[in-house]
């Protein structure tokens, strides 16, 4: 799960990283009296999406008056933000932050997430903050250095201070920038992060260390364990079709291409999109129904994958496991007859109670096409969508 | 002979009278020689009362001092689950094999650095399998987990795989063209877990009793790439490969905790070119798995 900056920095000023003052705005006069609130002679307005590249899409831009910070969020607030993570038709704006401006010296980079092949928590920074940290690792990975934190132990004063000194950070300054490492760690950790970045960390002219922006992970597995993340969520920024399939514990991604698919496991339902590329089209989504579907649950996911309007042919793959063949067969004959359903269908199912599943299809009056290979499948349904 | 457990494995299960434990508990009892196999339940609130004739005891380490079982099924909730496998660790079992789903990654992380730690200070290393798991099979013998034991049949191919019904999906067509298997193992999942890729082909090339290897891997971490350079250097035995996502967005979660791509070498494509330089047949089309492998032998 993700939150937007000013919740993440609310988050690590509740754990006593110090970040500029700043409030959430939801409208153009909210955004005036709160800039009156913070005072001082300069304001930064900036748009709260999810996705990262805000300042280049033109969502962060900075005001000199009261005026002109009035100007800038009637421009930002609403608007159809284009960045490199939101696609091409942009996201729209529906709250900013106005923060006091910074006395920025420089600009640095840090982060805390899981590392697998370690098992640990590997803290990364780099002297090249306030860039796409993607690009500093293509470009110049020597500018990014690592430690590896034992969960047992923490992070530690000389792991810290390795960081701080190894970005170059001034002498003077190390202690407190090992200060905020060591609370975003304890941040990370606590709240269950599975990414807290820090980016830029910012050098102030009197020496001070702040969090100019933020971005926060969450892993969703810890989630029932954390009310307060999860009050945070914002289901404008969610895609609508995935808020609906996560109320019927439907694991789904919208994608690009035409033909919806339902399978049964993840990577099974990677392996189905895959087969549908591999004989010549594309998938219109990643449609997981888990171990237990039933025939609710199955008549959902048909709505759900329906509601695009680009699919133009279904896929159904099943490995029938625990979960037998039959049981979604019934599903998808009534689900099919539920949504009247006016694409084509191609079913291929394998493993427990295959025959009665397969009977139960072909008796249905439905026309559905059978298949008996993934690969089978794949042919008949861009066969059928051409 | 088979890797890891045969039909002379003793099993303990952790979580055998909740919903998910009870039902596949019956089912591995019923399979080959499950009967003799799954002589233990933990359960401290139900201590002395028993389940499909199986004992439940109050800890897995009294479990294991009553019946010798060296191996522990987990199927508890997530949130107890991770302090589970930690039990069947203290209790200084030889496999645990966790097939719960959803366990806080914190969680995992804290116990796997404590399983280290134990191994570091000269305590018992105990292996795990999984999480987030479909647990492992040695046809005709013993089946541990949720893998539906019908589809497999007894022979000398083994399966490795990180997602459960794909490893359905590859056992399915082995059987289907006349080929069993010695052992399947579904590693789990989820990015912090136990035995690797890795670690299940060392076992596969030292089993005298397998002659070739599907392994299957999924977008997400570094895991099929190590596995496939330790093939290149020491894998005596013929080894098809096949990696779920190819048409996986980046930055995106697919079901699974650990599928994730999150920039390098851990895409679909990457981790195919990798496999084939190191020697390993691989495919893009998951329907083939089992010809490929059948036309090496």
């Amino acid at each position: 799960m993700k939150i937007h900056e000013y919740q993440a920095k609310e988050l690590l000023r509740k754990y006593g990283v110090v970040t500029p003052r700043g409030i959430p705005c939801f409208s153009v006069d909210d955004a005036v009296k709160a800039a009156e609130e913070l005072g001082g002679k300069i304001w930064v307005v900036k748009a709260q999406i999810h996705a990262g590249g805000r300042g280049k899409g033109g969502g962060v831009k900075l005001a000199k008056s009261i005026d002109e910070v009035k100007a800038l969020a009637g421009e930002i607030l609403g608007m159809q933000l284009i960045t490199h993570q939101t696609g091409a038709e942009g996201q729209k704006v529906r709250r900013l932050l106005i923060e006091e401006g910074a006395d920025i010296q420089k600009e640095y980079y840090v982060a805390a997430l899981t590392d697998r092949a370690t098992q640990s928590v590997a803290m990364m920074a780099s002297s090249e903050g306030g860039m796409d940290i993607e690009e500093v690792a293509a470009k110049t990975p020597e500018k990014i250095i690592k430690v590896f934190v034992d969960p047992l132990v923490g992070l530690t004063d000389a792991q810290a201070t390795e960081l701080a000194t190894g970005i170059g950070v001034p002498a003077g300054s190390v202690d407190k920038a090992v200060d905020a490492l060591k609370k975003l760690y304890t941040c990370y950790m606590e709240t269950d992060a599975s990414l807290a970045e820090i980016n830029p960390l910012i050098l102030e002219g009197n020496g001070n260390i702040k969090a100019l922006d933020a971005k926060f992970n969450f892993d969703s597995n810890a989630l029932y364990r954390h009310p307060e993340i999860v009050e945070y969520r914002d289901l404008d920024e969610e895609d609508a079709d995935e808020v609906e399939a996560s109320k019927y514990d439907l694991a789904y991604i919208s994608l690009d291409g035409n033909i919806g698919c339902l399978v049964n496991g993840a990577g099974l339902a990677m392996a189905t999109m895959d087969t549908i590329k591999l004989f010549g089209a594309s998938p219109a989504n990643f449609l997981d129904v888990g171990g237990g579907a039933t025939t609710e649950k199955v008549t959902e996911a048909f709505k759900i994958m329906l509601q695009n309007p680009k699919v133009k042919g279904i896929l159904v793959n099943i490995f029938g496991g625990i979960m037998r063949c039959d049981t979604i067969a019934t599903g998808v004959v009534a689900a099919a007859k539920e949504v009247n359903l006016s694409v084509p269908l191609v079913v291929r199912m394998k493993g427990t109670n295959e025959d009665i599943g397969k009977k139960i299809l072909a008796e249905s009056g439905l026309p559905i096409i059978s298949a008996d290979s993934m690969a089978e499948a794949a042919t008949k349904v861009v066969e059928a969508v051409k | 002979m088979s890797i890891l457990i045969n039909k002379d494995t003793k099993v303990i299960t952790q979580g055998i009278t909740g919903k998910t434990g009870q039902f596949h508990t019956e089912k591995c009892i019923e399979y080959a020689n499950g009967k003799n196999c799954f002589v233990a339940g933990v359960n401290p609130k139900k201590a002395g009362e028993s389940i499909f004739g199986v004992p439940i005891y109050a800890s897995v380490k009294e479990a294991a001092a009553e019946t010798g079982s060296t191996v522990s099924v987990i199927y508890v909730p997530p949130a107890g689950a991770a302090a589970a496998i930690w039990e069947a660790c203290e209790a200084d079992i030889d496999l645990a094999i966790c097939i719960t789903e959803g366990i806080p990654v914190r969680d995992m992380l804290e116990v796997r650095n404590k399983m280290k730690q134990k191994v570091a200070a000269g305590g018992k290393e105990t292996l795990l399998l999984g999480p987030n798991c479909p647990g492992l099979i040695t046809p005709d013998e013993i089946k541990i987990g949720i893998m539906p034991g019908h589809i497999h049949r007894k022979g000398r191919i083994g399966v490795v795989s990180r997602s459960g019904t794909l490893t359905y999906e590859a056992v399915g067509q082995l059987t289907e063209i006349g080929l069993g298997q010695s052992s399947a193992v579904g590693i789990g999942g989820d990015p912090i877990n136990g035995l690797k890729h890795i670690d299940v082909m060392r076992m596969f090339n030292d089993d005298p009793d397998t002659d070739a290897v599907i392994m299957i891997g999924e977008i997400g971490g570094p895991d099929e790439a190590e596995a496939a350079r330790w093939c290149k250097d020491n894998m005596k035995k013929p080894v098809v490969g096949f990696i779920a996502g190819v048409t996986a967005p980046a930055g995106k979660r697919m079901g699974h905790a650990g599928a994730l791509i999150s920039g390098g070498e851990d895409t679909a494509d990457a981790k195919l070119a990798i496999m084939e330089e190191c020697g390993f047949t691989v495919t893009r089309n998951p329907s083939e798995m089992a010809k490929l492998l059948k036309a090496m032998l």
